[in-house]
């Protein structure tokens, strides 16, 4: 689960980690406010949406000369202004997609005078599985071009859960940042703080590009993105309370109620499949034969009949499908289950599109003889190859 | 010999208790007669579990992983408790020394398992999972969740990142008559115990195992690791033909596609990246998962010609 930088501040803030005084507004009636709460007499306004790139972004409705996501401002008319011009506004990053993402958030910030721009994420590294910190003092451009063009410029530095961020690996960090003086008892009291609150809060990602030195000599995180790990969001309550679900497809919204694995994609080929590996195979095996597949699904290995049935339903709601292909191979989920489904979905909502199924694994035989005495008008199919070929001849021919 | 496990390894289930523990505790003992010898629930201890089918197998229960143990002499546990309480229950598994841990459970938080595995560097244990079906050995042993029909002794190692592939992996090679040493799925998660290079090395080293296929998906560097590992091997003699399959050619970067390991972050992690990995340590990448049994039984007739 993704959230906006001011909330990232907000947590940081909560553990003790250098920020900047900001407010977050939802209308531009609350800018001058905003900006009179604060120091001043520099302003950043800042577009609140879960995508990157929004200094450089460019809004939909203002033409390309109109200036980017992220904006200086030097008196209170400016903070005004371009918040007006901002919320409500169409913002296209390199992350949003051609679509872009509307703003309906801003957040009101305090400036800064910045001597060096730093890059410093946590995250979860997989080779030692240990939680690790990337720090490099290229910091306020794309990581991954860095990463790229001067990996040598780049520290990854796992940490012991046992131990945690000792005074040695603190001490590595200030060295790869270069950090000098007052910078550097900041850092060495900020690394554990932001380790501790990955820990503590699940974060799957906390990246703060760019962690800057000031002109005063202190740091400051001046951009924050965090995200957190689904799986644990049972236990943070607080952390959901931050969840904007107008940043989310609806589709996936609604699955996530139902507990499905889903992803909306381009294609006109609704896919529905247990277990992830299975179903990321099922996409690229429609693409090995010519369509598209119009979603990722996995309805998991626990699936009941009612959650087949919701899957189902997302499927369809969905007007870019033009067929379905449901490819299940049962384990732990069984045939006859996914078949109860599948029929009692049609049953609802209808079906006006061709569908292909294909089951094998537990109790199969069960679950093809639900859907052949169904009367349903389903193709079935006897593998995976023959399932795909199918489906793509159909909604071909339907085409 | 087998690999994991064989006919005399007996299994506790943590977890047993539960829909998905007995289902699949059903499962395993009709699985030429896996030996599943006990429960664990730390409310339940000294009651009896039975799967409530006429005639069937009861078995007891332990209030925890220790006294089943020694009670039983398990030298296996499977875990099918829920993700809050899935890392206690694997560390649970790794405290009472249990050898062999094997953990279904899908959801897990990343900071559990990042606390399990420290643990587990630290013991003798080795985990398989989470976020995995299991290991089934033909005729002999199925701890998981594997559907043990589409099996077929043979002679075919398969591992894989994901259930359901590891599955077609199983299905074609019976269908195309090879059969299977062993399966293993290792889980997709990002963080786990037994990782691909784990299970290459125990299958170049089973006689039984004459081939094998490597089922990988998009995120993390597992599979870059295992191909470079493969090319060192080869250079030492050691090597196997081998097939293999990356899922997620078509997956969007930045999107989690189920399985939390299973993403393309940062630039890296892509399908493309792993194909050419493979590729380059001598794997015959397979371009659709409807092909593994295929692609292998034509890479086996090659070598056999050539030879």
């Amino acid at each position: 689960m993704n959230i906006h930088e001011y909330q990232a501040k907000q947590v940081l803030k909560e553990y003790g980690a250098p920020v900047a005084e900001g407010v977050a507004i939802f209308s531009a009636d609350e800018a001058e406010a905003a900006a009179k709460s604060l120091p001043g007499p520099l302003w950043v306004v800042k577009s609140q949406i879960h995508a990157g790139g929004r200094g450089k972004g460019k809004f939909k409705e203002l033409g390309p000369e109109a200036k980017g996501g992220v904006r200086l401002a030097f008196t209170l008319d400016e903070v005004k202004s371009h918040s007006a011009d901002m919320l409500g506004n169409t913002l296209v990053t390199a992350q949003t997609g051609d679509a872009g993402k509307v703003v309906n958030r801003l957040y009101i910030e305090d400036g800064a005078d910045i001597d060096r721009e730093l890059y410093l994420s946590l995250l979860v590294d997989r080779t030692c599985g240990q939680v690790a910190f990337v720090a490099s003092t290229e910091g306020g451009m794309d990581i991954e071009e860095v990463a790229h063009n001067t990996p040598e410029l780049i520290l990854t530095l796992p940490i012991d859960p046992l131990q945690g961020v000792t005074e040695n690996k603190a001490s590595a960090l200030c060295d790869t940042l270069k950090l000098e003086g007052e910078a550097r008892a900041d850092g060495m009291k900020l690394f554990p703080i932001l380790y501790k609150a990955f820990v503590e809060k699940d974060m799957a990602l906390l990246e703060i590009n760019p962690l800057i030195v000031m002109e005063n000599g202190r740091l400051r995180v001046l951009d924050a993105k965090v995200s957190f790990d689904g799986n644990a969001l049972f236990r943070h309550e607080d952390i959901v309370a931050l969840r904007d679900k107008t940043e989310e497809d609806e589709k996936e919204i609604e699955a996530s109620k139902h507990d499905l694995a889903y992803v909306a994609l381009e294609g006109n080929i609704g896919c529905m499949v247990n277990g992830a590996g299975l179903a990321m195979a099922t996409m690229d095996i429609i693409k090995l034969y010519g369509a598209e597949p119009a979603n990722f699904l996995d309805v998991g290995g626990g699936a009941t009949k009612e959650k087949v049935t919701s899957a189902f339903k997302i499927i369809t709601s969905d007007p870019n499908v033009q067929g379905i292909l449901v490819n299940i191979f049962g384990g732990i989920m069984r045939c006859d289950v996914i078949a109860e489904g599948v029929l009692a979905a049609v049953k609802e909502v209808g079906l006006q599109v061709p569908l292909v199924v294909r089951l094998e694994g537990t109790n199969v035989e069960l679950g093809k003889k639900i859907i052949s005495e169904s009367g349903m008008n389903v193709i079935p199919a006897d593998d995976l190859d023959d399932a795909a070929q199918k489906i793509v001849a159909a909604v071909k021919e339907v085409a | 010999m087998s690999i994991l496990v064989n006919k005399d390894t007996k299994v506790i289930v943590q977890g047993l208790t539960g829909k998905t523990g007995t289902f699949h505790t059903e499962q395993a003992l009709a699985y030429y007669g896996t030996m599943m010898v006990a429960g664990v629930h730390p409310k339940k201890g000294g009651e009896t579990w039975s799967s409530g089918i006429e005639g069937a197998a009861e078995l007891p229960i332990y209030a925890s992983v220790k006294e089943a143990k020694d009670a039983t002499g398990a030298n296996a546990s499977v875990v099918y408790v829920p993700p809050a309480g899935a890392g206690a229950a694997i560390i649970e598994a790794i405290d009472a020394g249990i050898p062999f841990i094997v953990c279904i459970t899908e959801g897990i938080p990343v900071a559990d398992m990042v606390k399990v595995k420290a643990r587990l560097d630290a013991s003798d244990s080795r985990l398989l999972g989470p976020n995995c079906p299991g290991v089934l050995t033909p005729e002999q042993c199925k701890i998981g969740i594997m559907p043990g029909s589409i099996f077929k002794k043979g002679s075919v190692g398969i591992v894989s990142r994901s259930g359901t592939l590891t599955y077609e992996a199983v299905f074609q090679t019976s269908q195309e008559g090879l059969g299977q040493s062993t399966a293993v799925g290792i889980g997709g998660d990002p963080v786990k115990g037994t990782e691909f290079i784990d299970m290459l090395d125990m299958f170049l080293d089973d006689p039984e195992t004459e081939s094998i296929i490597m089922i990988g998906e998009i995120g993390g560097s597992a599979e870059e690791e295992a191909a470079e590992w493969l090319q060192e091997q080869a250079k030492k003699g050691r090597s196997k033909p081998m097939v293999g399959f990356i899922a997620g050619r078509t997956a969007p970067p930045g999107r989690t596609m189920g399985h939390a390991g299973a993403v393309i972050s940062g630039g890296k992690g892509g399908a493309d990246d792993k194909i050419a990995a493979m590729e380059a340590a001598g794997i015959r990448v397979s371009p659709s998962p409807a092909k593994l049994g295929k692609t292998l039984v034509a890479l086996l007739q090659e070598l056999k010609q050539g030879a």
